[in-house]
Order: structure tokens, then sequence, then C-alpha cells
């Protein structure tokens, strides 16, 4: 399972954990990873400590994410990425929508 | 098609048999089982009724007079064609290698002498059902082997449109280089180039997240705004700030454009860059020297029009200086291996170039190195700029001779902004409109633009700004000069600009005259060396900047009043075609 996803310790912050490829196959097991969440979610973690590789495709599933936890106020914090998934964020100069650490 | 309903629909079966007791068998249990029955009872016989009657399923006897079981299996199956008729044949045989051949020549199954009821019922239906089951994957087959044709026939027509659409530009100029893959619009990427009415040339470089129609359909918008903008005379930033706007409407979250584009004045020796999410572009100076241009902003279509960040950097670059743009393809083109050229490609192929080598080269020969020649249909999109102006770039195309009097001949307009607006809004589109309405000026739309730029930008950063045109002769102060002038622009309360535009008629023409004037202090223009038409205009450059130069050039005359602050130009035009200014044959 390329996805996982669990509760942070708070309880109200939802970890996604993306393993491998985070491309357009991902598409549908991302977008289930957050859709059917319970009112009782603030916040996202993106965990990308195991992705290997990004696209634009993964770059737009990102801005789905982002409009469905309510666009600017949203929060959404994309966390452990590698080099290579770094420098892709930073061209798409994503920092500007998302808490990167 | 039902499946549950054709499976029990009753089947029509040739059956043939020499054996006159055998065929009667085999034909009361076949119809007891609700079945059609059509006999043969030799191979060529069985050949012509299959031919004429076309049946479901076939059983026939391995061993026949006239033409043998195997021979007719041959011709049914030949004869079925691409329909799967299966063929079942009636043997007392049990030697392996006849039982062989029987399926070599096509056949699908035994049914062993004498005949078992239950066997036959079982092997009917389930051939039945493997026949059912081909004819629906032919179906399906078929189907979407049309729904890709069509798919394909309109990509076809899509690309078509889009072409007309999309390479109306100066891609061609000799001072452009560029590679874009041989489908470029089916990959998402595209390029364009236009000439700018002042002068100088808009490019536009995207990639849009995904692939196919989806992003053609994003493209398309984007060709029309920024072709139809840039020829209208608007700036990269205005252009840029459409697109966004149009991009975030029709767009779904999902889907964004990367893009760059560059403006490039020929004359001011200036470009301006903006880099929303595509890699590195650089700055190849003439002496080698380069300078990246990095993505600074979000990709297209993903702010609202608020967020926005439409400002660009602005560059020095002379005669010589070359710029590049790329898109993502090109860094991750592959080798063999899997490994992608990258940012070290470009670094690698750009770090050691001579004098004599061209970046565009340079690059191609580096990917093409690097992946053994697999880039070809690639997509990877790169175009290199040269800075130094064509005549291939000249602006807007000569149309025929104006229909003579067609349009508003005698008209005077008067347009004035104020405060705030100055610096943020441009007003030379909507003049420029207003002039294009006549139609011997359309033909000189690069003249007229020049005019109005160069009288409004004098106003605005001279008279109303007080900037000093000298700042610009050194690379320091042209830095200095463009932040001045976006602090000054935050302090602009109770100034102006006005515009009187004034056209008559002419025997052979007309004549358009312009006064620009602005709430500044103006200038001493009795002593300036540029203002006063007695200076040799070769010498008056380095003092009194190119814009009056230019002015003085392109029109008839021009005249300062008031304190200089209120300068009147007239332009002539004549049906002839022919330049009617005297001034414009200066070197």
């Amino acid at each position: 399972m390329p996805i996982q996803t669990r509760r942070d310790d708070d309880g109200q912050t939802l970890v996604i954990r993306i393993e491998g490829r985070f491309d357009f196959s991902t598409h549908q097991a991302f977008r289930d990873a957050y859709e059917h969440g319970d009112p009782d979610i603030r916040g996202y973690i993106i965990d990308l400590s195991e992705t290997t590789y990004l696209d634009s495709s993964a770059l737009g599933m990102l801005l789905l994410l982002r409009d469905y936890a309510g666009g600017d106020s949203g929060r959404i914090v994309i966390e452990n990425c590698n080099n290579d998934v770094r420098r892709i964020l930073s061209i798409s100069n994503f920092e500007q929508l998302f808490t990167i650490r | 098609m039902d499946d549950s309903v054709a499976e029990h629909r009753p089947l029509r079966i040739l059956i043939a048999d020499d054996s006159d007791s055998d065929r009667l068998i085999l034909r009361t249990l076949v119809k007891r089982l609700g079945h059609q029955v059509l006999e043969a009872s030799n191979g060529l016989d069985a050949v012509a009724l299959f031919r004429r009657e076309a049946p479901d399923l076939v059983l026939l006897d391995a061993l026949m007079p006239v033409m043998d079981g195997m021979e007719a299996a041959r011709q049914i199956k030949s004869l079925a064609g691409e329909r799967l008729v299966p063929v079942i044949f009636l043997t007392s045989l049990s030697e392996a290698g006849a039982l062989a051949r029987c399926l070599e020549a096509g056949g699908d199954g035994f049914l062993g002498k004498p005949y078992n009821r239950i066997i036959i019922e079982a092997k009917i239906n389930a051939f039945n059902r493997m026949r059912l089951m081909h004819q629906a994957l032919s179906e399906q087959r078929d189907l979407s082997r049309e729904r890709n044709r069509q798919l394909t026939e309109e990509q076809e027509i899509a690309k078509r449109v889009f072409d007309n659409v999309a390479h109306s530009g100066c891609l061609g100029a000799s001072n452009i280089r560029y590679h874009a893959s041989p489908q470029s619009i089916f990959n998402g990427d595209v390029l364009f180039a236009s000439p700018r009415p002042a002068g100088g040339v808009l490019i536009f470089m995207g990639d849009f997240t995904g692939h196919g129609l989806p992003a053609a359909i994003g493209a398309m918008p984007v060709a029309e705004i920024f072709y139809g903008m840039a020829s209208k005379g608007f700036n990269g930033q205005d252009v840029l700030r459409e697109i966004n706007q149009k991009l975030k409407r029709i767009l779904p979250t999902d889907m964004f454009c990367c893009g760059a584009m560059i403006e490039a004045d020929f004359k001011l020796n200036q470009v301006q860059v903006w880099n929303g999410g595509l890699p590195d572009g650089w700055l190849i100076r003439a002496s080698g020297e380069r300078q990246a241009l990095p993505s600074q902003h979000l990709p297209l279509g993903i702010l609202p029009p608020e967020q926005f960040n439409a400002e660009f950097d602005r560059l020095g670059a002379g005669s010589g200086d070359r710029l590049l743009l790329m898109t993502d393809g090109f860094l991750e083109s592959a080798d063999s291996s899997g490994q992608v050229f990258g940012e070290q490609g470009v670094n690698q192929a750009l770090a050691h170039l001579d004098a004599s080598d061209h970046p565009f080269d340079a690059m191609m020969s580096a990917v093409h190195r690097f992946t053994g020649g697999f880039t070809d249909g690639d997509d990877l999109t790169l175009c290199c700029l040269e800075m130094s102006d064509q005549a291939g770039l000249s602006a807007v195309p000569d149309r025929a001779m104006p229909s003579a009097l067609a349009g508003p001949a005698e008209w005077r307009c008067s347009y004035e902004i104020r405060e705030q607006t100055l610096g943020e809004f441009s007003p030379l589109p909507l003049l420029l409109h207003i002039c294009m309405e006549v139609p011997g000026l359309r033909r000189k739309s690069g003249e007229i633009y020049t005019l109005l730029a160069e009288l409004y930008n004098n106003a605005l950063e001279h008279g109303v700004l007080e900037l000093p045109s000298e700042w610009k002769h050194s690379p320091e102060g042209f830095e200095r000069y463009y932040q001045e002038r976006r602090r000054r622009l935050a302090n602009v309360e109770g100034h102006y600009i006005r515009f009187t535009l004034h056209h008559s008629l002419k025997p052979e023409g007309g004549r358009l005259r312009v006064v620009c004037e602005d709430s500044g202090r103006g200038f001493d223009f009795q002593n300036h060396p540029g203002a006063t038409s007695s200076v040799h205009l070769g010498r008056s450059r380095r003092y009194a900047g190119r814009g009056l130069l230019l002015l003085k050039r392109l029109s008839e005359s021009i005249r300062f009043h008031e304190q200089g602050n209120h300068v009147e130009i007239v332009y002539d035009w004549h049906f002839s075609g022919a330049s009617a200014n005297p001034g414009s044959e200066a070197t």
C-alpha cells in the first residue's frame, strides 16, 4: 500500500505518508486518503520521507488537498522531502502555498 | 447483447458425417437440445453449406469421402475469418498423431463415438460460451479501435486549429532558435513569440500539467491572449496577469501551467524575465559570463489575481547576449540506463562555451550525446533569444493599401491619467487602439506606439518622477534607477499626465498631432542638447537619452512649451505607403 494515513498525537492532524512515486497513479488513493476525513481534522501533514519522486500531477493533487483543507486558511505541512522532491517543490515555489520542513 | 439470453438462443449447428446412421443419431440428439441442424455427407458439401448458411458451430467427421474433415476444417476456419466458429471433430480415432492433426487443421475439440447425450450437451454449451466471449471481445476491440480512430482524428483537427492560433508569431526570426517536440501541443509544452509594436520581442514558454487535449484546451486561450495582447502593445506584466487570471478561472484545481516570459527591448538594451515553475533560464553574455534566471513565482493558474505577482526581473543585456529557456522535459531527458540529464547536464553544457559556440547548439548536442539520440519525439522544449534587432521582427505586417477614407478622419480626444494610476496602468494600448481606427495609421502602428510610449515614459520618469536618465548609463545606476522609480511611484499624489490627440486629413494622407502634458516641473529645454533642433542628432545621444532622439526621427516636428512639460509632436502619413518622415532616414 503506497499511501498510509494515521492520526497525529493531537488527534486533529491527519498524517498522509506516500511511499515510492507520487504521480498520477497515486491520484485516487491520495484523494481517498483525505476525502472521507472526519470533521475533527484540522490540519494535514504530508510525510514524504519514503517518496522517491514527485511530478506535476502530484503538485496538482497537493493543490486539490489545499482547496479541500480550506485554501489559504488550510493547514498543510509537507515534511521530510528528499533532494529531488524538494527541488521540484521549490522550482514551483510551492513554499508560498505550503509549509515545507 | 445480453449474454444470458444469447447463451440460451438455439444454435445453428452443421453436422457433416458420411454415415447416414451416425448422422441420424447425432441430429436427433442435437435437435432434442433445442438447436437447428444443417446436414452434409462429405467435406465439400459441408464447406458449401457453411459458406451459404454461416452456422454457429460445426460437428465434423474426420474421415469422409470427396473431402475429409481435416481439409474441410481448414477451409471453414479460413472462411470464418475473425469470427470464432468452433469446429468439433467426430471421431472414433484414439491415436494421438491423428488427434493432433485434427487440431492442427483448426479443430477446437473432439466428440468420441459412440455419442453420449450429456457429453454432447456439455461440449456444445462450453464451445458456445467460448464463441460468445470471443464475439464480445471482438466487438469491444472494434469499438475501441473506432473510438481511437475518432480520437486521433479529433486531435489532429484540434492541432490544426491550435497551430493556426499559436504559430502566427515570430518564432522564425533569425535571432530566435528553438526546439519544440514534434507534437508540441499534445505533450503540454507551448512556445510563443511576438514582436512588440514598440520594437523588441515578447516570448512565452509554458508547460501544462497533463497531456493531450486537456493541455491543449488550456493552451488555446493562452495563445490567444499572448498574441492578441502583445500585438496591441501590452507589456509582459499585463499579458501574464491576463493569462494567470484566465487559467485560474478555466482550469481545474489540479491543473496549472509552469511558464516563463521574456520581454526584450533591443533599443534600451534591457530584458525583463519572469519565471514561474520552469527550470532555471540563463542569460549568457557575449563574454561567456552567465547568470541563472531561476523560478521565483508560482506557476500560472494557481493564484487568484489579487495574489498573483507579475513582477519581472529587469536585466541589462546588450548586443550578442543570449537568453535560454527550457522546459522540464529537457532536464528529464534520460539515457538508456535511466539516468537523467538534469541541472548538472545543463551546467556542463554551458560551462565551456567558446565565443564561437552558440549556447543553443551546445545544449542540443549535449543532450543528444547524453541520451544517444533518444530525444527525438520527446517532450522537450528549448528556446534561445539573441539580443539583436532583426528586420524579421518588424512589427505589424503591412496590410493592403488602405481604402481611402473609411474610418474616422477628423477627430480629437483627450485622456488624462491621475494619481496612483500613474505607472500602475498603461494608457498606451487604449491610445494606440484609437489611432488604429484610422486605416492609414494602422500600417504605422509600430511608429505610433513608439511615439506614444516615449512621450509617456518621458513624462512619467523624467517629468513626474524627476529621474535623471544619466543613471541608466552604468550598471549600478541602472539598478538604482529602477529602485528609485518604484519608490517614487508610491508618492505621485496630485500628479497627472494628459494626452491630447488630434487627427486631421491632408491631401494624400493625414496628420496626427499628439500633445503630452505632465504635472512635473519640466526642464530647461532651451539649453538641453537633445531638445534643440540645432544640435546634430548623433552627438546628442549621450545626454538626451534615446527617447528624444527617437521622437525626432519619427515625427515631422517636436516642440516644447511651458517649462518643457508640454510636448507637441506632429506626425504625417501618406497613402502612398512610403515613409513620409524625412527624419526616418537619418542614421
